[in-house]
C-alpha cells in the first residue's frame, strides 16, 4: 500500500479521528435532550473564561502532561505502560516520605529537590520491575502494569490507615507538610511580583511539567539513548543489528516513564494538597494514555492534548452548575471516545484515505 | 463443633457469593483470550451491565428486563471491540482501556441523565430484583448433621446469576473441550493459519467468541446490580473485573483451574473482611490489606514463571492478516 | 511446451496465464501448467522463483491477477482454501499448518468433524486415520501431542489432514526442508503410495536429487515464469540444473585482480542451534583475507544468515571461534554487533527492511544506524542535526541515492536507493571486513552494476569482503572464491577459475563432487 500524503496523515487521520470524538460527544448530548453547542460554549467559559479558570484548567493539565510524557516514553519503545497511575501513587509516597521525614529538620529549599527526587526516584522503581519482568521473564507488560497499578493503591491504603495517618485523625491522610517544603502557588508567586492573581491549585510544577516536556523531547529527540530507544520501538530487528542492548533499553525507558508518571506528585502532592491523600491519582495514570495518543507521542502534541483535557476537566466541572443532567461525567465519555477512536480505531479511516488518495495520485 | 461447621459454611457461601462476577467475567476472559482476543475491557462490559440492568429493572420493574438490557448492552461493547480489533486489527489494549473509560463514564452520564440521582439508579425494589432462590427442602433438611446445614447454608439461597456463574464453568469447560465449536476457536487462539487453512473465517470464530465474553461479562452485571446489591452505584465493578482477569491468567486460561482461582480470591475478600479490626495471635493486627493483594502478587509472580509457568494462547494479541 | 494429451483422461490440474503481482514484485508471469491424473508432478527452482506463489494460488491463499484454474477438466474458481478443498485439493504447507498444543486427532479433524459435538467426529476420524495409516503407510499415535512430535511425522498429519478431507490432489510445498535423509526416504515411498491409490502430487522443490528420485514428469521456474516441462527419465540433473539457474548475460563489470593479503578473519567449527535446538550450522570454518572477496552460495535457508549474524555479532557465538587479529571470540568471550564495528568489520545485512534500517526513520537516521555513537551525529552530548543531515547528504551523493533528501523516511525510497544507502553507511566506514548479504535483492539493474562495482572498489582498497548471495551470477561475477552452504555445511570451496554453475548448483543441491551421473 502506498503510504498517505505526510499531512494526511499527521494532520487529516488524526483530527478526522478526534472530530468523530467529539461528534459521538455531541450526540450523546443531543440524546439526553440539551443542546451541544451550549454544552461546549458552557465548557469553553468554564476552562478559559472566569476568574480563575485557567488557572484550573492548567493545574489539570500539568498532571495530564505529567503522565501523558510518561506513557508517550514508554510507546516509543513500544511499550504498554498501563501502569502510570501506580508509578504516580508510588511517586506520591515518595515525596511524601521525604517531607515528613525532612521538613523539620531541612530548609524548604532543599527538602523540594529531594522532594523531587523522591517521587520520581519511587515512580521508576515501580515501573522498573515490570520492565524487568517483560525484558529478562517475559511476562506481559500490561498485565503486570495493571496488576501493579492495584498493588501499588493496596500499598498505599495500608501505610495511610496505618504508620502514615496523621495522628490523633481517622482520614486516611498524611499531616500536612511544612509550608516551606511545599511547591509554591503561582498566583503566590505572582501576588509577591505585585501582580494579582485569583487563587488557584495551579503551582510550580506547571513550570516544572513545561520543562519535563522539554526534556522530553531533548531526550527523546535528540540524545542517543533516545535515537536507540525509538530504534527498539520502530524495528527490534535493526536494533539489534545496530548494537543496541535491547533488554537493557526496555527496562531504562520503564524506569524513565515510571519517573515522569512519579512526577505527577508533585502538582498534587508537593502543590496542590501539601500531604498525602488516598485516589490523589484518580484516574490521571489512564488518561496519559488519551493524551499520549492524541499527541502522537511528540511532547508539543502532549502538552496541546493535555490542555485540551486541562480545558474539559475544568470545563466539565462548569456542567454540573449550568446543566441538571449533563455533569463533569460527560468528559469521561469524552476522553473513552477519545481513546477508541484515535487509539483503537485510528487506522479505520485508512483504507478509505489511502484509496482517495491513490485515485488522485494516478 | 457444629457452630464452627455453620461458620465455616457461611464464610464459603460468602466467598462463592464474591467469586460470582469474578467467574463470569473470568470465564468470558477465558473465552476471548482462547480465541486470541486480549479482553481487557472485562471491567467496563460488568460496569456498563449492571448500570443497564439496574436502569431498566428500575424503569420496567421487571429483573427479566433489566437481565435482558444488560446482556444486550455488553454485547454491544464487546461487539466493539470486536469491530475494532477483529476487523480494523486496532492494538487490543488501547481498545480495551477505551471500553473501560467508556463504561466509567458512560454509566455515570446515562445515570444521571435519567434519573438525576448522582449517577446511582433509585434503589430497586424486592419485584425488581432476583431474590435468593431456596432450593427444595433447605428448612426440612437443615437439621440433618453436617449435610443439612451444608445443602441450606451453600447450596440453596443464592440468585440466580450465581447459580448461572457456576453453571457457566461446566459449561464453557463442555463447549470448549467438546464442540467443534470449541475446537476451532482454541485453534484459533493458537495457530490461525491452520483455521484459515482448513477453510474456516478466523473472523468469525473470533467475533463469536468476544459476544460470548460479552453474555457473560453482561451476567456479570446482572448480579452486582440487581442480584447482589439493590441498585446501581457508580463505579460499583470496583475493579473486580480486573481481579477476573488476574484469576484467569492464575488458572491458566483452562476452566476449572479458574474457577478454583476465583473461589480463592472470592474466599480471600471473604476472610479480609472478616478479619477487619481482628487481632490474630503471633501476627497482631490482621494485615487485612496484604490479604487483599495477594490476588495481584501471585499473579504478577506466576506470570515471571518463577513458580509454574503460565503459558498463553500462542496467537493472543496477535490481529489476523489474511494476504490477498 | 508439450501439447496436452486429447485422447486420454483429462488432466488433474490446469493452469494457464496465471499472472500475480505483489506491489513491484512480478511473483508470476503467465504460467502454464497441466498436471496427469495419479501422477507425481515436480515442480523445481531456485528460492524466490515463484513457486510457493503459484501453489498458494492454487490453494487459495491468495487470488491469481489473471488466469484460468481447470481441476479434472472443469474451470475452478479459488477464492479461499475452503473452495480448495472443495474441489479436492490439499496442501502440505512448509511451515506446518499445525496447532501444536491439539492431538494428532485434533488436527486432523480441525475444520472436518462433522457434526457440532466432537465426539462422533472422533470416533469416525480415529477409523479413517487407522484406514489411512494402513493403506499408505502413513503410521502415527492418534493421541500424542503434535508439538511433542519430530517434523517428520507433523509433515505425516499433515499428508493425513488432506486425505481425511477426501483431498485427490496433494501440493507438497518444499517438503524435505525440514526432515533427514532417512525421513526423505520414507516420505518418497508415501507419495508412492499414493499414487498406487490414484491421488496426484504436485510437489515443489529445490532440490534436483528429489526430482530425480520420485516425479514423473517436471517443470521448471525461473524468476515467475515457467521455462520448461520435461519427463523426469527423459532429461538429467545437469539440463535441469541449467534450465533453473538460467543462461543470464553475466553483468559486465570489470573485474579487479589483486593479490589476497592477510588473513583479516578466521571462522573455526562454528556449529550453531536457533531456539528450538535446530542446528543451523555444522562445522562451519573458513578464511576470509584482505583484497578478496570470499562469495558464499547456496540455496537460501541453508546456513547463509546464521552464518552473517554470528560473524556480526547479533548472534552469540556457541561452538567453535572467530578470530578477527588478535581477538578471538567464543562461548566464554562474546563480542557485541558494537564491539564488532569498532573492530572494522561492517555488515550489510541481507534484509534491510527488518535489519538494515528502520523504515519510519529519517534518511539521516538511517545513516547512522550502528554508528549512532560515532562521530558522524556530532561531537558534544546531544545528536547534531547539522552534522547528522551533512554526514547522509555526503552519502547520498557519493552513492547516488535518489531523492537526495536526507529528511525522507527510509520507506520512501525505493528498494535500490534503500540498498544504496545502507551500503553507502557501511562502506564510508572505510571497514577492514565488509560482510554483505543479498546486495542486489529487489533492486533494479542500474543500481546492480553501481553496488557491484562499489564491491569491487573496495577489495582493491584492500578490503575483506564476504559476500552472501542466492544469485549465482552475482558470486561468479564478484567473487574470487566461493564456498558453497548446503543444509548449515560448507559443502565445497571452489576458486573462480573451477566454479561452473554446473558445478555450483550440484553444491548447492547437496550433490558432492563426482556423485552426479
Amino acid at each position: 500500500m502506498t503510504p498517505l500524503p505526510r499531512w494526511v496523515e499527521l494532520g487529516l487521520l488524526p483530527l478526522a479521528n478526534i472530530s468523530l470524538a467529539f461528534l459521538v460527544a455531541g450526540a450523546v448530548v443531543a440524546l439526553i435532550g440539551e443542546s451541544p453547542v451550549e454544552a461546549m460554549a458552557v465548557m469553553l467559559k468554564g476552562a478559559f473564561v472566569y476568574d480563575g479558570a485557567l488557572g484550573y484548567t492548567l493545574y489539570y493539565t500539568t498532571n495530564f502532561m505529567f503522565t501523558g510524557l510518561a506513557v508517550s516514553v514508554a510507546f516509543h519503545a513500544m511499550l504498554f505502560n498501563i501502569g502510570a497511575e501506580g508509578e504516580a501513587a508510588m511517586g506520591g509516597l515518595g515525596a511524601a516520605l521525604v517531607c515528613i521525614a525532612l521538613d523539620a529538620v531541612l530548609p524548604g529549599l532543599m527538602v523540594i529537590p529531594i522532594a523531587i527526587a523522591g517521587a520520581a526516584a519511587f515512580g521508576a522503581a515501580w515501573a522498573v520491575v515490570p520492565g524487568w519482568l517483560q525484558a529478562r521473564r517475559g511476562s506481559h507488560i500490561v498485565i503486570t502494569t495493571i496488576m501493579f497499578n492495584f498493588i501499588a493503591a493496596g500499598v498505599l491504603v495500608s501505610l495511610l490507615s496505618g504508620p502514615l495517618m496523621r495522628a490523633g485523625q481517622s482520614s486516611p491522610q498524611t499531616r500536612d507538610f511544612a509550608e516551606a517544603a511545599r511547591l509554591p502557588f503561582l498566583h503566590d508567586i505572582a501576588r509577591a511580583l505585585g501582580f494579582p492573581a485569583t487563587a488557584t491549585p495551579l503551582n510550580l510544577s506547571f513550570l516544572i511539567a513545561l520543562l519535563a516536556a522539554f526534556g522530553v523531547w531533548v531526550l527523546i529527540w535528540r540524545t542517543r539513548w533516545g535515537y536507540a530507544l525509538r530504534a527498539v520501538g520502530h524495528s527490534e530487528g535493526a536494533a539489534r543489528y545496530a548494537g543496541i542492548p535491547v533488554p537493557r533499553m526496555v527496562v531504562v525507558a520503564m524506569a524513565v516513564s515510571g519517573a515522569l508518571a512519579g512526577c505527577m506528585a508533585l502538582n498534587e502532592i508537593l502543590g496542590a494538597q501539601g500531604r498525602l491523600v488516598l485516589n490523589f491519582t484518580s484516574g490521571y495514570g489512564f488518561t496519559g494514555i488519551a493524551v499520549a495518543l492524541m499527541g502522537r507521542n511528540h511532547p508539543v502534541g502532549i502538552f496541546f492534548a493535555a490542555l485540551l483535557f486541562g480545558a474539559l476537566y475544568q470545563g466539565g466541572a462548569e456542567l454540573d452548575f449550568e446543566f441538571q443532567t449533563i455533569t463533569r461525567e460527560m468528559v469521561v465519555l469524552i476522553q473513552g471516545l477519545i481513546i477508541l477512536f484515535s487509539g483503537a480505531l485510528a487506522l479505520m479511516f485508512v483504507p478509505a484515505l489511502a484509496r482517495i488518495f491513490r485515485a488522485r495520485a494516478q | 463443633m457444629t457452630e464452627l461447621w455453620i461458620d465455616a459454611l457461611r464464610i464459603l457461601d460468602g466467598s462463592l457469593r464474591l467469586a460470582t462476577p469474578l467467574i463470569l467475567c473470568a470465564m468470558a476472559g477465558l473465552v476471548s483470550e482462547r480465541a486470541g482476543v486480549i479482553d481487557i475491557g472485562l471491567e467496563g462490559k460488568m460496569l456498563a451491565a449492571a448500570f443497564a440492568a439496574a436502569a431498566v429493572a428500575s424503569l420496567t420493574g421487571s429483573p427479566w428486563a433489566g437481565m435482558a438490557a444488560a446482556l444486550g448492552v455488553a454485547v454491544a461493547l464487546a461487539l466493539l471491540h470486536g469491530f475494532a480489533c477483529i476487523t480494523h486489527r486496532g492494538e487490543q489494549i488501547i481498545s480495551g482501556v477505551a471500553i473501560n473509560i467508556l463504561a466509567s463514564g458512560g454509566t455515570v452520564v446515562a445515570g444521571i441523565a435519567l434519573f438525576r440521582q448522582g449517577g446511582q439508579t433509585p434503589p430497586l425494589m424486592a419485584g425488581e430484583r432476583f431474590r435468593p432462590i431456596r432450593l427444595p427442602g433447605a428448612e426440612a433438611l437443615a437439621d440433618i448433621p453436617v449435610l443439612g446445614p451444608l445443602y441450606a447454608e451453600l447450596v440453596s439461597g443464592h440468585t440466580l446469576p450465581v447459580y448461572l456463574a457456576v453453571l457457566s464453568v461446566p459449561l464453557i469447560a463442555w463447549l470448549l473441550g467438546r464442540t467443534t465449536f470449541g475446537l476451532r476457536l482454541r485453534a484459533t487462539g493458537e495457530m490461525p493459519l491452520a483455521v484459515d487453512s482448513a477453510g474456516l473465517s478466523v473472523a468469525v470464530i473470533r467475533y463469536r467468541a468476544v459476544v460470548i465474553a460479552g453474555l457473560l461479562c453482561g451476567l456479570a452485571g446482572v448480579f452486582l446490580s440487581t442480584a447482589h446489591g439493590a441498585g446501581f452505584v457508580r463505579e460499583m465493578s470496583a475493579g473486580k473485573g480486573f481481579i477476573a482477569l488476574a484469576a484467569m491468567i492464575f488458572g491458566k486460561w483452562r476452566p476449572w483451574p479458574v474457577f478454583g482461582a476465583c473461589l480463592l480470591f472470592g474466599f480471600l475478600e471473604t476472610a479480609a473482611a472478616r478479619l477487619q479490626g481482628v487481632t490474630l495471635p503471633l501476627i497482631g493486627p490482621a494485615p487485612v490489606e496484604l490479604i487483599l493483594l495477594l490476588p495481584y502478587i501471585a499473579t504478577v509472580v506466576l506470570l515471571a514463571g518463577f513458580f509454574g509457568r503460565a503459558v498463553p494462547p500462542r496467537a493472543l494479541g496477535v490481529p489476523y492478516r489474511k494476504e490477498r | 511446451m508439450t501439447e496436452p494429451d486429447r485422447e486420454g483422461p483429462p488432466p488433474a490440474v490446469r493452469l494457464a496465464g496465471i499472472s500475480k503481482r505483489f506491489g513491484a514484485v512480478q511473483a508470476n508471469r503467465d504460467v502454464a501448467l497441466e498436471v496427469a491424473a495419479g501422477s507425481i508432478h515436480g515442480i523445481i527452482g531456485e528460492n524466490g522463483a515463484g513457486k510457493s506463489t503459484l501453489v498458494s494460488i492454487l490453494y487459495g491463499f491468495y487470488e491469481a491477477d489473471e488466469g484460468r484454474i481447470e481441476i479434472a477438466g472443469q474451470k475452478a474458481v479459488i477464492r479461499s482454501s475452503a473452495d480448495a478443498i472443495g474441489h479436492g485439493i490439499g496442501m502440505v504447507h512448509q511451515h506446518f499448518m499445525l496447532v501444536p498444543t491439539f492431538t494428532v486427532l485434533e488436527n486432523v479433524m480441525l475444520g472436518a468433524e462433522g457434526g457440532a459435538l466432537l465426539a462422533r467426529g472422533r470416533a469416525e476420524t480415529r477409523a479413517e486415520l487407522l484406514r489411512l495409516s494402513a493403506t499408505y503407510g502413513l503410521e502415527v499415535d492418534p493421541d500424542a501431542l503434535v508439538g511433542d512430535l519430530p517434523v517428520g511425522l507433523q509433515q505425516r498429519v499433515e499428508i493425513l489432514k488432506a486425505l481425511r478431507r477426501g483431498a485427490r490432489i496433494l501440493i507438497l510445498d518444499e517438503p524435505t526442508g525440514v526432515l533427514t535423509p532417512d525421513e526423505t526416504d520414507r516420505l518418497f515411498e508415501i507419495l508412492r503410495g499414493l499414487r498406487r491409490e490414484g491421488v496426484t502430487v504436485l510437489l515443489i522443490t529445490h532440490k534436483l536429487r528429489e526430482i530425480m528420485a520420485v516425479t514423473d514428469r517436471v517443470s521448471v521456474m525461473r524468476r515467475g515464469e515457467m521455462v520448461a516441462h520435461r519427463e523426469t527419465a527423459a532429461t538429467t540433473r545437469e539440463d535441469l540444473a541449467e534450465l533453473m539457474v538460467g543462461r543470464k548475460v553475466l553483468l559486465e563489470v570489470p573485474r579487479v585482480e589483486t593479490a589476497p593479503g592477510a588473513v583479516a578473519l578466521r571462522a573455526d567449527g562454528l556449529t550453531w542451534r536457533d531456539a528450538r535446538g535446530v542446528a543451523r550450522l555444522k562445522e562451519v570454518s573458513l578464511e576470509l583475507r584482505e583484497g578478496e572477496i570470499l562469495g558464499v552460495a547456496g540455496v537460501s535457508g541453508n546456513g547463509q544468515s546464521e552464518l552473517l549474524d554470528l560473524l556480526s555479532g547479533i548472534e552469540g557465538v556457541q561452538e567453535g571461534r572467530i578470530a578477527i587479529g588478535p581477538r578471538a571470540i567464543d562461548r566464554a568471550h562474546p563480542a557485541d554487533p558494537s564491539e564488532m564495528r569498532a573492530m572494522g568489520v561492517a555488515h550489510v545485512p541481507e534484509d534491510r527492511h527488518r535489519r538494515g534500517l528502520v523504515l519510519p526513520f529519517e534518511a539521516q537516521e538511517n545513516a547512522v544506524l550502528g554508528y549512532h555513537h560515532g562521530p558522524a551525529t556530532g561531537s558534544g552530548q546531544l545528536l547534531d542535526l547539522g552534522a547528522l543531515g551533512a554526514h547522509c547528504a555526503t552519502l547520498m551523493r557519493r552513492f547516488d541515492v535518489r531523492p537526495a533528501n536526507p529528511r525522507l523516511r527510509a520507506s520512501g525510497f525505493s528498494g535500490g536507493n534503500q540498498q544504496k544507502l545502507v551500503l553507502a553507511r557501511e562502506i564510508e566506514q572505510a571497514p577492514r571486513i565488509l560482510l554483505v548479504g543479498q546486495p542486489t535483492r529487489g533492486v533494479d539493474i542500474g543500481a546492480i552494476e553501481f553496488i557491484h562495482t562499489r564491491l569491487l572498489e573496495m577489495k582493491k582498497a584492500g578490503a575483506a569482503i564476504l559476500l552472501v548471495s542466492v544469485e549465482l551470477d552475482e558470486i561468479m561475477a564478484l567473487s574470487d572464491r566461493i564456498a558453497v552452504m548446503n543444509a548449515g555445511r560448507i559443502e565445497g570451496v571452489l576458486t573462480r577459475a573451477e566454479a561452473t554453475p554446473h558445478r555450483l548448483s550440484l553444491l548447492m543441491a547437496g550433490v558432492r563432487e563426482g556423485e552426479a551421473a
